[in-house]
């Protein structure tokens, strides 16, 4: 929770959009299924979240990353309904959630942090209960009790009480739950949270199977899950988005240069020359130890923006030599989570 | 189709009763007590009277805690356990919620009302009863037992934790069972006023065999307005 203060911009020098291709300015209205627009949620005179806005196009999967009380289950429970805004509108499928709020929430899967269940409720109890609250009945009911069951792998424990069940499978009942009525969008809040190593792989495993179907927005402080299982990531600190793109492009856009790594076989002295003369290549080092080497591998900086990587090979094989290896050198999600919070938190100081 | 969720709803916390031992206590309890009334009216060696009176004109302050102690956990758990998350954020309307909610509770305490038949039974069998004061008394048991039912639901939905929400409601059932003793204190439109609003002296009619139509639209006016009042907590969550 933080003390309210006046709107200011968002750090907004990454605010740049990915998706699949597609500019979602370009994409219809149609295509947006998640909607967030100037949301601001206060508590009393504390700041939950504070015009905070971005779209989610049809078939993305969004990670809400940041770090804990940086507002991300807000947002969560303003998407779903479950809070009314203070400000703003928050719309799924072009529904606005406070207004046509049954609309919406026919719309949407939810799983809440806490994935909570009750536990007196076997899972075929649990999942026909909430099937019926989302207004399925007779047949459809029973069989898409049967195939969610299977999509999440809990058949063995369709008759067990649900307070028998391990935190992983109790997990995929809340998953379960979540896409039994075929929402277009799903909303999970930290599926993966609390759960042994080889049931977060299969639980992002699932997640990533339900892309396919669904546009998901998930949120999650465990950076490495974002770049596994997300197209896009957007980044809360302090209750506003701080950065929202790709996260490999956000990791670029954070460096003001990026780096390529590669090697080719040749003469190193001339190879070096050669590189360092292609446009938007600002330095050119080689790795250490490689005196007597025939297979150079050099560290290219280049300029932000600049895609330098067919003027390389065009280069390289323009003068005969071999181009083994060319791979852009990234620098990881953490550092540019750290990068963005941190600049915020100097910024509030 | 909103009542098919409202049965749903109200099914899974009949069947959640169960699960715990509180309708089993509750029940016993409030059987145990009216028997015990009844035995020691009939067993009086003055003047043992063929009708119901001996237990229901005692029975209202059992049902003044009966109330809170069968609403006290349908909101109240749902909201310490975060399960009211998924209940709002599913595609049903809040005035489902709370008539699904009090549609178990009124089932459950029905059930336990139904089991104090068999003194009506034993009356028949050794007695030579009237019936209609019996019909009117259990009907005014039924409303005045709805009522609390109300009262306490509208208690849960105010708090996450069930003592706060038992105590609360059990505090404004006892209010409205004693109001009329404040009404000796005071005259003319006030008097009638309090005499009116206290839920004993509308619950006196029915043990005469009188099925005074006021008394039953106050009942019925209450237990309307504590489920509006509860609807209203619902949605004052959203905004808070």
């Amino acid at each position: 929770m933080y003390s309210r203060r006046n709107h200011r911009q968002s750090f907004n020098f990454l605010n740049f959009r990915f998706t699949k291709g597609l500019s979602p300015l370009l994409v219809g209205d149609s295509n947006i299924l998640i909607e967030a627009i100037g949301l601001s949620k206060y508590y009393g005179r504390a700041v939950g979240i504070e015009n905070v806005s971005f779209s989610i196009v049809k078939g993305e999967i969004v990670g809400l990353l940041g770090p804990n009380g940086a507002g991300k289950t807000t947002v969560m429970r303003l998407l779903t309904g479950f809070l009314a805004p203070s400000e703003g509108t928050a719309r799924i499928v072009g529904h606005d959630t406070a207004e046509a709020s049954l609309e919406a929430r026919r719309r949407v899967g939810y799983l809440p942090e806490s994935v909570p269940l009750y536990a007196d409720m076997t899972v075929r109890q649990y999942l026909n209960y909430m099937g019926t609250l989302h207004g399925l009945a007779g047949a459809p009911l029973r069989s898409q009790v049967e195939e969610t069951i299977e999509t999440v792998q809990v058949s063995q424990f369709i008759d067990t009480l649900i307070n028998k069940l391990s935190k992983g499978y109790r997990q995929r009942v809340g998953i379960a739950q979540a896409i039994l009525h075929r929402p277009p969008v799903l909303i999970l809040d930290e599926p993966t949270a609390g759960i042994d190593p080889a049931q977060v792989i299969q639980t992002r495993q699932i997640i990533r199977s339900l892309g396919t179907d669904h546009t998901v927005l998930l949120s999650t402080h465990i950076l490495s899950e974002v770049s596994m299982v997300c197209d896009r990531v957007i980044i809360m600190n302090d209750g506003h988005v701080v950065a929202d793109g790709d996260p490999s492009e956000l990791a670029k856009g954070l460096a003001g240069t990026s780096r390529i790594q590669t090697q080719i076989r040749g003469p190193h002295e001339e190879i070096a020359r050669a590189l360092a003369s292609v446009p938007g290549v600002r330095q050119v080092s080689r790795e250490a130890n490689q005196a007597e080497a025939v297979v150079n591998s050099y560290s290219i900086e280049v300029e932000q923006g600049k895609d330098v990587s067919e003027d390389i090979a065009k280069m390289v094989v323009g003068n005969g030599w071999a181009l083994l290896r060319m791979q852009p050198d990234l620098l990881p999600l953490e550092r540019v989570f750290m990068h963005l919070t941190e600049e915020e938190t100097l910024a509030d100081s | 189709m909103p009542i098919r969720k409202t049965l749903a709803i109200a099914r899974k916390e009949t069947q959640s009763y169960f699960v715990s031992p509180i309708a089993y206590v509750v029940a016993l309890v409030f059987v145990s007590l009216t028997g015990y009334f009844f035995v020691d009216a009939m067993s009086s060696d003055i003047f043992p009277e063929a009708s119901v009176n001996s237990y229901t004109g005692r029975s209202i302050f059992i049902l003044a805690l009966v109330g809170p102690l069968l609403t006290m956990k349908l909101l109240a758990e749902e909201q310490k356990l975060g399960t009211i998350e998924l209940l709002l954020t599913s595609p049903v309307r809040d005035w489902e919620v709370i008539l699904g909610k009090f549609l178990a509770s009124l089932t459950i305490f029905g059930s336990a009302l139904a089991l104090t038949l068999v003194y009506v039974v034993f009356l028949f069998a050794f007695g030579n009863p009237d019936l209609g004061p019996i019909v009117t008394a259990y009907v005014g048991l039924f409303l005045f037992g709805a009522g609390a039912l109300a009262v306490g639901l509208f208690t849960s939905a105010l708090t996450s934790n069930q003592i706060v929400a038992a105590i609360l409601s059990y505090g404004v059932l006892t209010l409205l069972t004693i109001i009329h003793l404040a009404a000796d204190q005071v005259d003319g439109a006030m008097a009638t006023f309090l005499n009116e609003l206290s839920m004993v002296s509308q619950f006196e009619d029915f043990t005469r065999g009188i099925l005074n139509l006021r008394s039953v639209i106050y009942y019925i006016s209450m237990i309307v307005v504590f489920l509006f009042l509860a609807v209203r907590a619902l949605e004052f969550r959203r905004w808070k």
